[in-house]
């Protein structure tokens, strides 16, 4: 619940409400990203956008480099299994 | 260094313990130990799974703090979540960390067994969309976390208010960290010379509001990162602090924590909630300024309204001495429990419950490392 997942933003899907689909090591699903866009950064523009994904949240941009190491920390930490199971199984996941 | 094979920049590592042994042995002091306390469990989990505590000379000594929302759920907390999962036409949904959580009574995983639609959801938006589907049923969220969690809950209430849907309640459980520091701080039988804190809490709240522990109770702060490499790291960052005698909130972790935290995040938390005037915590008893609740702008949301909670105080069974390892008066082997009444199996503490647990982490880490031979 507090460490979070790195995934990248594959898909816009609305964008009033900020809602948008990341890739989290090949499990998809849809998640708000109200709290990583600004002014400099539009809904649009979110795109391949790597993330920190919280309970269905992007919590903040990180780069490429960092999230591939934060998956492989939380995959040796036995963390990554559980988060990807809660994730595909959640009702906002897609294949 | 036995342990040491195990991190991923394995030289690294090695230097940095070198360091850390260097640095250690030049505070002065002698062999007074040095008392560092990991406030969140996410660092918990990593210290026991790498073996990081191995690598520190004898002078240094985690402690284990209260950054795991689970862990610091009380019995009666998980009483109320029952009462309300129990209440006809509900659908009870919670993050799957909290299922196993014992109550006085029962978890919410056996009040499941025995009929009540108690379901794991990842996302709180998960619950609301489980509302949209069922506009018959009265779906409640159970909202547990500090503040990295918190803007989920507080964003999916903003959503619900935008659709106006009237089936959807938040349980809420969310806790604020500085309050919880500052009790740490004040309360006489805890010893603490440095923090290294959470970095996830402060990727949304920033740095700015651990100042006071600088300035007032004169303790360094390093917001750390979760790999063990950034947590060693974060241990020589506190030790050069007191080292040269500086008291200063620094950061590790900036390539993800920015110092001002997030924005968009920190407005949803102030939108949403109001700091209730205590809030109860296992093993810490109350702590003011602890908890929030929902606004009065939102109490259609608002559980606590909606249901009638039992709200009672139950004391932690006589055996459990969750409340001594919270503190680091105690480390988790020397529970009476640990290991035999109290298993990740049949959980008597919180502690036991979550991986973000100290004893939990420990159980596994030591149960693995027993398995294995020597690695964890
Ligand atoms: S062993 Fe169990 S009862 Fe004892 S402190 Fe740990 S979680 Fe609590």
């Amino acid at each position: 619940m507090c460490l979070g997942i790195p995934g990248r933003i594959v898909r816009i899907d609305d964008v009033d409400r900020k809602l948008a689909t990341v890739d989290v090591a090949g499990v998809k699903r849809q998640i708000n990203i109200a709290c990583i866009v600004n002014e400099a950064h539009p809904v649009e523009h979110c795109v391949g956008a790597w993330v920190l994904v919280h309970v269905g949240f992007a919590m903040a941009r990180i780069d490429e480099r960092e999230a591939a190491l934060t998956l492989q920390i939380l995959q040796e930490l036995g963390e990554a299994q559980a988060e990807l199971e809660a994730i595909a199984s959640s009702p906002g996941s897609s294949p | 260094m036995k342990y040491v094979d195990e991190f991923r920049d394995r030289d690294k590592a090695a230097a940095l313990a070198t360091e850390i042994e260097k640095l250690a042995c030049s505070i002065e002091g002698g062999s007074t130990p040095i008392h560092i306390m990991e406030v969140c469990g996410g660092h918990t989990h990593s210290i026991f799974r790498y073996g990081v505590e191995e690598l520190l000379p004898a002078r240094i000594e985690l402690i284990h703090g209260p950054g795991c929302p689970v862990c610091v759920l009380p019995m009666g907390r998980v009483d109320d979540c029952v009462a309300i999962a129990e209440q006809p036409n509900v659908i009870f949904t919670t993050f799957g960390d909290a299922m196993r959580v014992p109550g006085s009574r029962k978890s919410l995983m056996q009040a499941r067994a025995e009929g009540a639609d108690v379901r794991m959801v990842y996302s709180p938006m998960d619950a609301l969309a489980l509302a949209r589907a069922h506009p018959d049923r009265e779906v409640v969220f159970f909202g547990l976390g500090f503040e990295t969690t918190m803007p989920a809950t507080a964003l999916t209430i903003l959503q619900a208010d935008r659709e106006a849907i009237d089936n959807f309640t938040v349980f809420c459980n969310h806790i604020t960290i500085i309050p919880t520091i500052k009790a740490i701080l004040d309360s006489p039988d805890v010893r603490i010379d440095a923090f290294l804190g959470p970095g996830h809490v402060s990727m949304v709240i920033g740095s700015a509001p651990y100042d006071f522990i600088a300035r007032h109770y004169r303790r360094p702060l390093v917001i750390a990162g979760f790999e063990p490499l950034d947590v060693l790291q974060s241990i020589w960052m506190v030790l050069k602090q007191i080292k040269e005698g500086r008291c200063e909130i620094e950061n590790q972790y900036a390539r993800v924590a920015a110092a001002g935290g997030n924005v968009a995040a920190l407005q949803a938390i102030a939108r949403v909630y109001e700091l209730r005037p205590f809030f109860e915590w296992r093993g810490l008893g109350s702590i003011d300024h602890s908890g929030v609740r929902l606004r009065p702008e939102y109490a259609r949301f608002d559980a606590e309204r909606r249901y009638a909670i039992p709200n009672a105080r139950i004391a932690d069974p006589k055996a459990c001495q969750c409340g001594e390892v919270l503190k680091g008066v105690l480390k988790p082997w020397q529970c009476k429990v640990f290991g035999t009444s109290c298993t990740p199996q049949t959980p008597a503490g919180a502690l036991m419950v979550s991986s973000e647990g100290a004893c939990a982490a420990y159980y596994q880490y030591s149960s693995a490392k027993q398995r294995t031979g020597a690695r964890g």
